[in-house]
């Protein structure tokens, strides 16, 4: 492999584990700050994807797709934390387990009676639809390096807010010590319906995002879910900079994988998570260690 | 949900036990089988057929395609009214075996119909083999069906994976192509095509390069379309269908490789997915037993036909259903509706010459047909007719004993 | 199941196995095939209970043991035959209890959420060996064209090609499968298990090795599952790696809650509910799905009562089954451990608290 390929290769291991720290970061969240399980994760990336391609569909735009993709997700997940979530906090995992299991099989059917079972495709903005000459004859689009540019400002804004705002301290004080930081008098219930729904909402953008790279179809978000659990379990439950560290890890040992063991790169990321796990059981930067 | 749990607590334990162990006993009392002899009772047809899922349209399409040509014949083959059963297999392979003994052992059907998905066809073949159900498979094409596990009561309306890919060889080596890469899912079907593809390649002297897999049904195409980059061959075969065809004939665009690298198919790769897949699938070459524009007036018939009754274009999908329907009617008619002269009804049917819309349609003794390969290309749109790649293609029915 | 009358148990017990025997001779075929499905799910829901209910640990990767016993079998049957039984079940047994064993060893390292994602990756681990590589045929799975043959010295005792005695099989293996985890339940090792779901840290300073105990149940658990599996896959013929997925294992969990935890019998007639109700959602509702899992929600949160009044039927009185913590909170908690040693009555928060911990 020459140089030139090897770091072609890199950048597709790169561009794909920012997708799904994207993803992973909304479910590390989600499990770190409510200690809730949710398995419905991928459901939502799916859910993303597909009101991106309605939403397309009717405004023929793609950045309403998207602002309109997420505030749908938001208000979802605002809704489903009053409804649902709310009630689980605290209980047994295995209550979490089942609900968010039930919410897969629901938010399955309703998308196919909302948007049926077909498989789609969504056209990204025109200004991002050309492509940049690598070699004689390979190209690389430009939306996939715009993507990785997004996310990593993403990422960026994700570490911002935790890292130097009010809110994002009542995150961190609150993934440390829940009832310490509610008798300082901290509206933490507020807090854990804003952190679920931010959550959803970052599932929803991956699928958003991935959506003109990818296809819309009804499957999508059972990869996704495993590979984000994958990555959570890597990172360490409730480490935002976990997540970005096991993401990237498994974007690269797929990407590689594919090259060089075909038949094993899936087996290779769980190798990879056996590996890391017994070394550090609770997770690369998980509290405990 | 509370009412089940109200009433659940006023049962005692002992009902719910003896419940649950009577429940399938009691509910068996009120099917019990009423064997169709009669020559009045109408023939039960049973479709399993992916209602839901990936394949779901084509399941539909190929539904409404059998029910189209019962239609023409007034509701009656041979003089027997058709009755119909649906199962939705999902394309789930696991409940394959349970969806079947359901329609033969339950609903007591006379012929099958189904399915799309090779997997589950294969676990449908080994019950109606086991209890010699006569079956119609109306799409899936493992090798396997016709092949090793053929069986005078099982028969095929579409084409096995061998047949559709093997006079790609031909046509890409014409093309002056000599050294290609191939690309698939590694699964039967695709290891199937591209195998066949490369059969037919190499006899006539061509060289496959590298076969490039990934399983089956990933869509992260990026690392593959890199090494083929790296590889330069003259050209690439490519298998795909429904979504996975939709993002891999759009990534192969997107990298530019569609320029200096042209992209050959199955003709799964750009069937029913040219509206998702737009102007990248552009005069993307592949075969198939069907082309949108073939030219003669049974197709012409079939399409307005079906446009009229399902409001929607037909489709290989629809031909295929609509095959089987004329397939069965030659055993019937041939017996005049009587289904007891079971021996018969394979006969004629194993001998059927059928004008179908893609054009003449027979079959082998393995109950493969033997039909014409078009190479077809996208343009406008659609799956254009450019040649007839192969006339009156055999399959070689390889490991079937019946003769 | 224990402390009924004893006359009267005896006679349900007697009177439920009869039914139950009598089966093939009164019903079709297709409902033979059927019952055998749910006995053989009722069996892989009772053994995931031993980890879920006895053992508080809440396992996502049960489906995998049960796939890769099938498996097992497809890989032992030659072309023209089918498998010998008396070879090819130890072992498939053998496999998935080695597998197991390692599996267990490393996920039982952590503790709450970690142990369900660890669970799950490994299950999807095995899932993936299945599917991606050509082993057992890839994604198309693999076909078992003839049942195992149960010979002596060379004479077929029984024709599993008969489905009533395929079914008098299952039969049989499931009321064993029963009368086993009832004596694990009631062992000493059923009770230290229990002692250490309800508080770990006194169980480990009361000297119970803690880890080994659990590991044992996970091993034992795995082994029953793949028994089912290895029925199931002669049962159907065919194996596919969706035998392994997740999505089997968390139906399997709703099986346990539906039917129970603190019960051996609960599971099974939990599984008898779910795979009855869906054969009857399948035929009336094209959107059956959205009903079975508004039904799961329904179950989550009616089930505070729910588990226990249907729990109750089967069990009325738990009495000396095992110390008195042994029954489940009220909101199901399995692992209320840390709870009460670490934030004596405080609110169900701090549960979480505990969950970063290992041991």
């Amino acid at each position: 492999m020459d140089a030139l390929t090897f770091a072609v290769q890199l950048l597709n291991g790169l561009q794909y584990g920012l997708v799904l720290f994207l993803v992973a970061s909304g479910l590390t969240l989600v499990f770190g700050i409510l200690g809730v399980i949710n398995l419905a994760h991928g459901a939502f990336y799916m859910l993303g994807a597909y009101l991106a391609w309605w939403i397309a569909a009717y405004t023929g735009s793609f950045m309403l797709a998207l602002i309109g993709g997420v505030a749908i997700s938001f208000v979802l997940g605002l809704l489903l934390e009053e409804i649902f979530v709310k009630r689980m906090i605290g209980r047994d995992h295995l209550a979490q387990v089942l609900l968010s299991f039930g919410l897969i099989l629901v938010i399955d059917e309703v998308r196919q009676i909302l948007f049926g079972k077909d498989v789609h495709s969504v056209a990204p903005p025109a200004w991002l639809k050309g492509s940049i000459q690598l070699t004689d004859i390979l190209s690389y689009p430009v939306y996939r390096i715009a993507l990785c540019v997004v996310c990593l400002v993403l990422a960026a804004l994700i570490f911002f807010v935790i890292q130097r705002t009010r809110l994002g301290m009542i995150i961190r004080a609150g993934a440390e010590n829940r009832d310490m930081t509610r008798a300082l008098g901290i509206p933490f219930d507020k807090v854990n319906r804003y952190v679920f729904a931010g959550g959803i909402a970052l599932a929803a953008l991956g699928g958003i995002l991935v959506s003109p790279i990818s296809t819309v179809f009804p499957g999508m978000g059972d990869g996704m879910l495993i590979l984000s659990f994958v990555v959570v379990v890597l990172g360490g439950i409730g480490s935002v900079a976990g997540a970005a560290i096991g993401a990237l890890m498994i974007g690269l040992t797929d990407t590689f994988g594919k090259v060089f063991f075909p038949q094993f790169s899936s087996i290779l990321i769980y190798v990879l998570m056996a590996g890391i796990l017994l070394w550090r059981p609770n997770g690369l930067m998980g509290k405990g260690n | 949900m509370s009412r089940m749990i109200s009433s659940g607590s006023s049962l005692n334990r002992r009902s719910l036990l003896l419940g649950t162990a009577g429940l399938v006993t009691a509910a068996s009392a009120f099917r019990f089988p009423t064997p169709a002899i009669a020559q009045g009772a109408p023939l039960k047809v049973g479709f399993m057929l992916p209602y839901s899922g990936t394949f779901a349209k084509l399941g539909k399409f190929i539904d409404d395609g059998f029910r189209l040509y019962v239609e023409q014949q007034g509701g009656a083959l041979g003089g027997r009214r058709i009755e119909f059963v649906q199962v939705d297999d999902e394309s789930k392979p696991e409940t394959a075996t349970d969806n079947m003994n359901r329609l033969v052992g339950r609903e007591k059907v006379d012929v099958v119909v189904g399915t799309v998905h090779s997997g589950v066809a294969m676990a449908m073949v080994k019950v109606a083999r086991d209890t010699n159900t006569m079956l119609v498979i109306p799409n899936a094409g493992v090798n396997e069906a016709t092949g090793p596990m053929c069986a005078p009561n099982i028969f095929r309306t579409s084409f096995s994976n061998w047949q559709v890919c093997e006079p790609m060889g031909k046509v890409m080596f014409d093309a002056g192509h000599r050294k290609v890469a191939t690309i698939t899912w590694r699964y039967a079907a695709g290891q199937q095509m591209v195998g066949a593809f490369g059969e037919g390649f190499k006899k006539v002297g061509g060289t496959v390069i590298e076969d490039l897999a990934l399983p089956f049904p990933e869509v992260e195409f990026q690392a593959l379309i890199t090494r083929i980059a790296t590889l330069k061959p003259d050209a690439v075969f490519a298998f795909f269908a429904g979504g996975g065809a939709v993002k891999f004939v759009k990534d192969y665009a997107a990298a530019g490789l569609n320029k200096a690298i042209p992209l050959y198919g199955a003709g799964f790769l750009t069937d029913g997915t040219i509206p998702a897949q737009g102007e990248s699938a552009n005069g993307l070459r592949t075969t198939l037993h069907y082309a949108d524009d073939l030219d003669n007036p049974a197709n012409r018939k079939f399409l307005a036909d079906f446009k009229a009754k399902s409001g929607a274009d037909g489709d290989i999908y629809a031909v295929q259903g609509y095959d089987a329907g004329a397939l069965l009617h030659e055993g019937l008619k041939a017996v005049k509706g009587d289904w007891s002269a079971r021996n018969d009804v394979v006969r004629s049917m194993r001998a059927a010459r059928i004008d179908s819309p893609r054009g003449p349609l027979s079959f082998n003794a393995a109950g493969n047909p033997i039909q014409n390969i078009y190479l077809r290309e996208v343009r406008n749109g659609r799956n254009e007719l450019v040649s007839i790649a192969g006339q009156a293609v055999n399959d070689p029915a390889r490991g079937c004993r019946v003769s | 199941m224990i402390r009924l009358h004893p006359t009267m148990l005896r006679g349900l017990v007697a009177l439920t196995l009869i039914a139950a025997a009598a089966l093939p001779l009164l019903a079709p075929n297709y409902y033979v095939q059927f019952a055998s499905k749910a006995m053989l799910m009722g069996m892989v829901a009772l053994s995931l209970n031993l980890v879920v209910g006895y053992g508080g640990l809440v396992s996502l990767c049960h489906a995998a043991f049960f796939g890769l016993a099938g498996y097992m079998l497809g890989f032992m049957t030659p072309e023209s035959g089918g498998a010998s039984f008396w070879l090819s079940l130890p072992v498939a047994l053998l496999a998935v209890a080695v597998v197991a064993t390692i599996i267990g060893a490393l996920s039982l390292r952590t503790r709450g959420i970690y142990f369900i994602m660890v669970t799950l990756a490994f299950g999807e681990m095995l899932f993936y060996l299945f599917h991606d590589t050509k082993i057992g045929g890839g994604s198309d799975g693999m076909y078992i064209y003839f049942k195992p043959e149960i010979a002596l010295a060379g004479f077929a005792l029984i024709d599993l090609e008969k489905s009533s005695n395929f079914y008098w099989l299952v039969l049989a293996m499931l009321v064993g499968a029963i009368l086993l985890m009832t004596a694990i339940v009631k062992s000493p090792f059923g009770h230290a298990l229990q002692a250490a779901r309800d508080n770990e840290k006194r169980a480990l300073s009361l000297g119970f090795p803690v880890f080994r105990l659990r590991l044992v149940a996970f091993v034992v658990s795995a082994m029953i599952a793949g028994l089912a599996g290895y029925l199931s896959a002669a049962q159907f013929g065919f194996v596919a790696p969706q035998m392994l997925g997740w999505h089997l294992s968390a139906t399997v969990l709703v099986m346990v809650v539906l039917g129970g935890m603190s019960s051996v019998l609960g599971p099974v007639i939990g599984a008898f509910a779910l795979i009855g109700l869906e054969e009857i959602l399948k035929s009336s509702f094209e959107h059956w799905k959205l009903i079975k899992g508004l039904i799961i929600i329904a179950i989550v949160f009616a089930l505070p009562g729910g588990i226990r009044q249907l729990a109750e039927l089967v069990l009325p009185r738990r009495g000396d089954e095992g110390p008195p913590a042994a029954v489940t909170p009220a909101d199901g908690t399995p692992d209320p451990a840390n709870r009460r040693a670490e934030a004596p009555g405080t609110n169900p928060q701090a549960q979480t608290r505990g969950e970063f911990q290992h041991v």
